[in-house]
């Protein structure tokens, strides 16, 4: 009798679910989430909250080299992760006062609504459609989609792709400007960036695309591919995200972000953690942002 | 270049990594495989039971678990619950929780096709005996299903092993989400990582399955005298 009750209880939880759970699809039906998300988000902690737990949770990459990896050692390294750091170190005194939880790139938006993180730093591109979910703090880095594709066929131009299957991760910026501003592009979708690479050496599809950063570290060291187009779509800016009406959070992130700029942290940042990558070539005014502020 | 992919293996604590997150893995996998177990054979001799009802709310459970990718489940359970109703499941628990809710569906219909494979004739003589109705459970039905079920049992064991690789999706850091680790942190160095790294998971996995595989073979010949 009771497993029939325990049954009875798991189906309806089911039902319920399916009727809420849509929006995890993360593509269409962002209306309807939307008109959810605001009543049915899990309450952020506080400033004072984190502060007496004496640790900051903050979603990061955990295979997005070199921006959140994780080394041979299984310690969590990279340009967001020395961000998150610095964050704990001035919220909570030391930079170890951090919980890093590795989100992937479809549910880092899941991860912040249901109250599972305080902050995401994993390469977060700012855009209308996750302003709607999320707060953006200032911007901490700008990037533009890039393509890559092998040498013998190169993609320089976007009319190029026609007809062609392009690789993205779903949930990226490649995915939706695509989907928007080219719909007879085929392509194909991965969940995680390195199934994506995987593909584009087996050759199942014409090229790849994704922010600039990402492409040209990883064509710098695979033979046979280049970045054919560098700079596509508008540019756009990488920035903290915080839960959708955090703005104590947000607030206290902006006036980091200002702080910094006056010890140039964000260019300290990129000598330690992405020239080791990108080598001398890369300007790095072409990626880092100070203070917030994008010329 | 003179690197050998191998070696990635070996460097710092990647193996060691590999194997926790191995067992990360078969944690989650065991631990929901034992629960299933438990309510599998409650919920089969349920579904053995001649009411309307029970069979009708039985099979809606069945089916919308069949119909029901894990993956859905796992993001209601870990995200849904902590946004609607507060409850905020770490996800190691949030992939048990799934995973038992599949494993006790699966499992009772495994147990309901065992069950009546039984003869009448077997419950009857139990009763003529003059057996209370666990009685003939406990010494003579139950003793003659588990020997039918064990290999699609431990199929569902296996299958649920290798279900785990979605649970990193709920920011559980199991084997394989380590193997991508592993290859990502090595990219610029090692990019031929990625076979070797795949490679050692297909020996773990099989390292896991294969003796569960060899029991259910040796016990169901042992079951079988």
């Amino acid at each position: 009798m009771k497993k029939k009750l325990l049954s009875m209880l798991l189906v309806a939880g089911v039902l319920t679910g399916i009727l809420t759970g849509c929006g995890l699809t993360e593509t269409g039906s962002s209306k309807e989430e939307g008109t959810f998300a605001t009543q049915n988000t899990a309450q952020a902690r506080t400033i004072a909250e984190i502060k007496e737990e004496g640790k900051i949770r903050i979603g990061v990459f955990s295979d997005k080299n070199p921006f959140g990896y994780v080394d041979e050692n299984g310690e969590v390294q990279g340009y967001d992760v020395y961000f998150a750091k610095r964050l704990a170190k001035d919220l909570l005194g030391s930079e170890d006062a951090v919980e890093f939880v590795y989100v992937e790139a479809a549910n880092r938006v899941e991860y912040l609504q249901a109250g599972k993180v305080d902050v995401i730093l994993a390469n977060f591109t700012v855009t209308e459609e996750r302003s709607e979910k999320v707060d953006f703090a200032l911007p901490y880095m700008k990037v533009a989609l890039g393509v890559v594709s092998p040498d013998g066929a190169q993609i320089t131009d976007v009319e190029q792709l026609k007809d062609k299957t392009l690789i993205v991760v779903k949930g990226t910026t490649a995915e939706t400007y695509f989907e928007k501003n080219y719909p007879e592009v085929k392509l194909l979708k991965f969940d995680e960036y390195q199934e994506a690479y995987d593909a584009l050496l087996d050759g199942r599809g014409d090229a790849f695309s994704t922010d600039n950063t990402e492409v040209l570290a990883w064509a710098i060291i695979h033979d046979g591919y280049t970045v054919g187009i560098t700079s596509l779509g508008e540019l756009e800016t990488i920035a903290p995200a915080v839960q959708k009406g955090n703005t104590e959070l947000r607030d206290w992130i902006n006036e980091e972000i200002i702080v910094l700029a006056e010890e140039q942290f964000f260019h300290q940042n990129f000598e330690e953690t992405l020239k080791p990558v990108y080598g001398e070539d890369v300007d790095p005014d072409s990626l880092v942002v100070e203070g917030g502020v994008v010329e | 270049m003179q690197d050998l992919g191998i070696q990635v293996l070996f460097r710092g604590n990647n193996f060691l990594r590999l194997l926790e997150g191995m067992w990360a893995a078969l944690r989650i996998a065991l631990i929901a495989m034992a629960l299933s177990v438990l309510l599998g054979f409650l919920f089969g001799m349920l579904m053995t039971i001649h009411n309307r009802a029970i069979q009708c709310i039985s099979r809606i459970y069945l089916e919308t678990v069949r119909i029901m990718p894990q993956l859905v489940l796992l993001f209601l359970v870990y995200f849904g619950a902590a946004k609607h109703m507060g409850v905020n499941l770490s996800g190691e628990m949030a992939s048990i929780l799934v995973f038992t809710f599949w494993g006790t569906a699966e499992m009772g219909d495994l147990v309901r096709s065992a069950l009546i494979a039984v003869p009448t004739h077997q419950y009857e003589s139990g009763a003529a005996l003059g057996m209370k109705k666990w009685q003939t459970y406990f010494y003579i039905v139950i003793p003659q299903s588990v020997r039918r079920l064990l290999p699609s049992a431990v199929s569902l064991l296996t299958r649920m092993i290798k279900t785990t690789s979605l649970v990193v999706l709920i920011g559980v850091v199991e084997v394989v989400k380590v193997g991508k680790q592993i290859i990502d942190a090595s990219r610029y160095t090692n990019p031929k990582a990625a076979l070797w790294v795949y490679g050692a998971i297909f020996l773990l996995y099989f390292a896991v399955c294969f003796p569960f595989s060899k029991l259910a073979a040796v016990l169901e010949r042992k079951l079988a005298e």
